[in-house]
């Protein structure tokens, strides 16, 4: 891997953080009246298999989309104006923050219903496949994903098919507020349930980035030759209350010890000192990162005040 | 004109709309096997073989959003479900992701994928393989859901989803795939939205559905032994639903029964009965009456099979009671499904 790519790595990390952060400072005024589910600490994941894509392989997420979005290239100002609820969003204000969009750069869909996109997934990688096309598809879920039955559905599905689609659960432990332990059988792993169905899947540690890029690229490599379906297990961790803006650790389901554990794992500070280490960056490189990113996010936050809400008059536009 | 069975003008329907539109593919358990649903898939497996008619492993919702997935990129998906009952499986894709896929997504364009759901009639097919879903699929913006009665229009409607820009449902009533009937040998499309009438009267409205609009009309012939000019309206489609015609029928008419293959309850002839008090009131000269299964789940045993189902005989008794309450039907034709014994 390249200097360069290793640097863009840390660098899309950073930018992701830094939007992330200022929406949710901005957040309690009220004015992105959508419920927002932050990545602040799972940035690792979705810039390590976005940064393995092609710009013309496409992805699918969930609930919480935001740096998935953002990691394939998904327009910044039409995120935040989405969230804005603007006219000028990426699903014209229709959509809200747990459905973002943006074709163009290969976001092709977010759903808030778990295990949606799995499928979804599918079916894009099974047409790529009929096409005679060399894209792939990737769909990011949650571990809570797991306990659906269409995970299992689906698996069997794009094994059997053959399909090239990359599987990415980000295992932050949670679903909502309930641990994984008190919702799946601790003694099988959720890579080796993936693995039952006869593909190749494996564990990441999903807090670092260049560990997630390698395993990205074998899966891509993997199912772009025609292999069929890659399973990644990548563990993380969510920082943020799970939906909203606000820190959770005193309402009882997790403690500030097991939060603070995390952020000292923190997947930013990781691929920065190691950068640093390896001497690819200098600290004043990547002090500059988050003040460009920084400019980015504000600029796209006066124009998504600035734009137009939609027309009232176009309420029911787009039904059929 | 030359005629075909309701199952072969779905048939040709496929294979027609197949060959001029490269990205339509078939999937549905069982489209490739030696039944081919009913003959409805067998000729289009034949001719175009298993890259585009293809087995599908069980799984109903994840097939409906690897459908989706599909049609997000180009293709034109035609799910087929030999049992509409099994489509609860896939309600959350059908109803959370495909059906709002285009206004949540900023209307950049929808999922064009064809469902296609078989009710089942007949030789005690029970609780969980004869009932018929529209009044659940109709509640959905961003979907659009046609009951064929006729060849005809089995083959239009199908023609027309196959062309549409979004997910539609069509329902198919077992009993009528026999049935035989003038088909357009061309590719011409019935529109969704639009009823048709199916035989002109002037004393009473009947509304029918699917396989109710065809009872709906023996039910008229019945009725002239007892004077009774009963119009007859097949809405085909009840998402969009064609509203304008049953208010034109009423201002002839003024009295009105629903015939419905489903429950009365928040169903179509509770939808067709609130159109007439909303835009027809001026022109009601009797109450709406409804003509719809009994509620409760339908049975198998033969004669409560038989009460289950509306019938010609229950329709015209109906109008009778709107028209001319206290006379008696006498005798009424044989049920619709009195020979049948499978396939199911």
């Amino acid at each position: 891997m390249t200097t360069d790519s290793r640097e863009n790595l840390l660098r899309d990390m950073v930018r992701i953080r830094r939007v992330e952060e200022t929406l949710a400072e901005l957040y309690p005024s009220g004015e992105m009246r959508t419920p927002t589910h932050f990545s602040i600490g799972q940035e690792a994941v979705a810039v390590g298999v976005c940064g393995a894509l092609r710009r013309d392989d496409v992805v699918y997420s969930g609930h919480r989309c935001h740096a998935h979005y953002l990691a394939k290239g998904g327009d910044l100002r039409g995120m935040v104006a989405e969230l804005y609820g603007r006219e000028t969003g990426c699903a014209r204000g229709r959509g809200g923050s747990v459905h973002l969009n943006d074709p163009a750069a290969g976001v092709i869909a977010s759903s808030a219903i778990l295990g949606q996109t799995m499928a979804v997934a599918v079916g894009t990688a099974l047409a790529f496949t009929m096409d005679g096309r060399d894209h792939v598809a990737v769909t990011f879920f949650g571990d809570g994903t797991v306990e659906e039955g269409i995970f299992h559905e689906t698996l069997n599905f794009a094994v059997m098919r053959r399909v090239p689609v990359l599987f990415v659960c980000e295992n932050n432990g949670f679903s909502t507020h309930t641990r994984l332990d008190v919702r799946q059988p601790a003694s099988v792993s959720i890579h080796a349930r993936a693995a039952s169905y006869g593909m190749p899947a494996r564990l990441v540690d999903g807090n670092d980035v260049f560990a997630v890029h390698a395993a990205a690229r074998e899966a891509v490599a993997h199912a772009r030759g025609g292999a069929g379906p890659f399973f990644l297990e990548c563990t993380t961790y969510r920082w943020r209350e799970h939906v909203g803006p606000q820190w959770d650790y005193d309402k009882g389901y997790r403690t500030k010890a097991e939060v603070d554990a995390w952020i000292a794992r923190c997947p930013i500070r990781h691929a920065s000192e190691r950068l640093l280490s390896e001497g690819v960056c200098t600290p004043s490189q990547i002090a500059a990162m988050g003040r460009a990113s920084q400019i980015e996010v504000d600029e796209a936050v006066a124009a998504a005040r600035a734009a137009s809400f939609p027309a009232v008059e176009d309420l029911t536009l787009g039904t059929v | 004109m030359r005629r075909l069975t309701y199952g072969q003008a779905i048939s040709e329907a496929t294979v027609q709309c197949m060959e001029a539109d490269p990205s339509i593919f078939v999937a549905g358990i069982g489209v490739d096997d030696f039944k081919g649903i009913f003959g409805t898939t067998a000729e289009a497996f034949r001719r175009f073989g298993p890259a585009r008619v293809f087995d599908i492993p069980n799984g109903e919702n994840a097939m409906t959003g690897i459908a989706i997935g599909a049609a997000a990129v180009g293709k034109r998906p035609l799910v087929v479900h030999p049992r509409n009952d099994f489509m609860f499986l896939c309600m959350d894709q059908l109803f959370n992701l495909a059906a709002k896929w285009r206004y949540m997504f900023g209307d950049r364009g929808g999922v064009p994928i064809v469902f296609r759901g078989i009710v089942g009639r007949g030789w005690g097919q029970g609780a969980t393989h004869s009932q018929s879903l529209q009044a659940l699929f109709a509640h959905f913006p961003g979907l659009s859901v046609g009951l064929p009665a006729t060849p005809a229009d089995a083959k239009g409607l199908l023609v027309s989803a196959l062309q549409g820009s979004g997910p539609v449902v069509l329902l198919e009533n077992r009993a009528l795939y026999e049935l035989e009937g003038e088909v357009p040998e061309g590719l011409e499309a019935v529109p969704f939205g639009q009823g048709k009438v199916v035989r002109a009267g002037t004393d009473i409205t009947i509304v029918g559905i699917s396989l109710m609009a065809y009872e709906a009309a023996r039910a008229a012939e019945i009725l002239l032994q007892h004077n009774v000019s009963a119009e007859v309206i097949d809405l085909r489609s009840v998402r969009p639903l064609d509203a304008a015609i049953i208010v034109r029928s009423l201002r002839k008419t003024g009295r009105l029964v629903v015939a419905d293959t489903s429950w009365a309850l928040c169903g179509v002839s509770a939808e067709v009965a609130a159109i007439a008090a909303e835009k027809a009131w001026p022109y009601l000269k009797a109450p709406v009456r409804r003509v719809t299964p009994p509620d409760c789940p339908a049975p198998v045993s033969r004669p409560l099979e038989d009460a289950f189902h509306p019938n010609p005989s229950t329709i015209a008794q109906a109008c009778l009671d709107v028209l001319k309450a206290g006379t008696p039907l006498g005798a009424g034709v044989a049920d619709v499904q009195a020979t049948f014994a499978g396939p199911y």
